[in-house]
């Protein structure tokens, strides 16, 4: 599978995703910078990664997701290629109007960095499947701006299209209804806030991360 | 010309920069704030001409977030 990480001046997590893409699909993705204007012919999956993009200015994601390279990305994102955006990742998708709500800073006003529980709350998905039904997984997290917010008739939409991927088993930064991870209606973009790409190796704590991107491989190849 | 936009977190949601600055402000001493919200103040220097539509498009495009942000334009006058 040919994959592409976006880059961002700021982007510090481009590089863990290029290494768990490649550990799981055999295959290095492609690094694209912010300021292409076309992904590479073929891509396949386009990974958003954590970070500080453009040091958060104005808003977290919100100067990358109107980057000239996140055009093609939504014209990719419109025909079915799946996105996952990590993190930084999950706010540029939301600032992109590609997933619905904005994530705002952490109810508690702290950097939050440490392992937390997530349900997996739908395991049909294709960044999913690898996982069981309500099974409960522990990600890292690491953010100051992961609390997030949608009206409730976005929420219950959200629900009732079993659009909540993962959620937060505990109290972790005030998000609406424990919301972690959500789906665009199409089912092919996912943002969420916990890093799978850091719980990939037994040297990492954990290894919860690593069916993510072996489901993904599975369910797109 | 010089417009003003002051992006400002809609009513009813939850403001936690506002709620620290609250607290600081009862720590110093100061007892009679009932709410802080905070937000921010955009200042354009505009070429003459740019009309009130276009000002408002740059706020819904960029400067705010319009699912949790308002915003507000106020134009200079020009010296």
């Amino acid at each position: 599978m040919k994959s592409a990480v976006l880059v961002f001046p700021g982007s510090n997590c481009d590089r863990d995703l290029a290494v768990a893409i490649e550990a799981v699909t055999g295959r290095a993705p492609a690094m694209v910078w912010h300021r292409e204007s076309e992904l590479p012919e073929g891509t396949g999956l386009v990974a958003i990664p954590g970070g500080f993009s453009y040091g958060d200015y104005l808003r977290s994601g919100a100067m990358a997701a109107r980057s000239p390279i996140m055009r093609s990305v939504a014209d990719a994102a419109g025909k079915g290629v799946p996105v996952l955006g990590v993190c930084n990742g999950f706010q540029v998708l939301t600032e992109a109007g590609l997933l619905p709500g904005a994530l705002m800073r952490n109810a508690g006003l702290h950097f939050v960095c440490r392992p937390v529980g997530l349900k997996v709350e739908n395991s049909q998905s294709i960044f999913t499947s690898a996982y069981s039904p309500g099974e409960e997984v522990t990600f890292p997290v690491a953010h100051h701006d992961g609390n997030y917010q949608a009206d409730a008739e976005t929420l219950d939409r959200l629900e009732g299209e079993g659009r909540i991927a993962f959620r937060y088993t505990g109290e972790v930064n005030g998000s609406a209804r424990n919301v972690a991870g959500i789906l665009n209606g199409a089912g092919n973009v996912l943002g969420m806030m916990p890093h799978p790409e850091r719980a990939l190796e037994p040297a990492h704590g954990n290894t919860d991360g690593r069916r993510l991107f072996e489901g993904l491989l599975e369910a797109v190849a | 010309m010089k417009a003003r936009v002051f992006v400002t977190l809609k009513p009813g949601v939850l403001d936690p920069q506002g709620k620290a600055i609250h607290h600081a402000l009862e720590g110093l001493g100061f007892g009679g704030v009932e709410d802080v919200r905070a937000g921010k103040l955009i200042e354009l220097d505009l070429a003459e001409g740019t009309s009130d539509d276009e000002i408002a498009e740059m706020c819904r495009k960029l400067l705010a977030n319009t699912v949790i942000e308002n915003f507000r334009i106020e134009k200079m006058a020009t010296a």
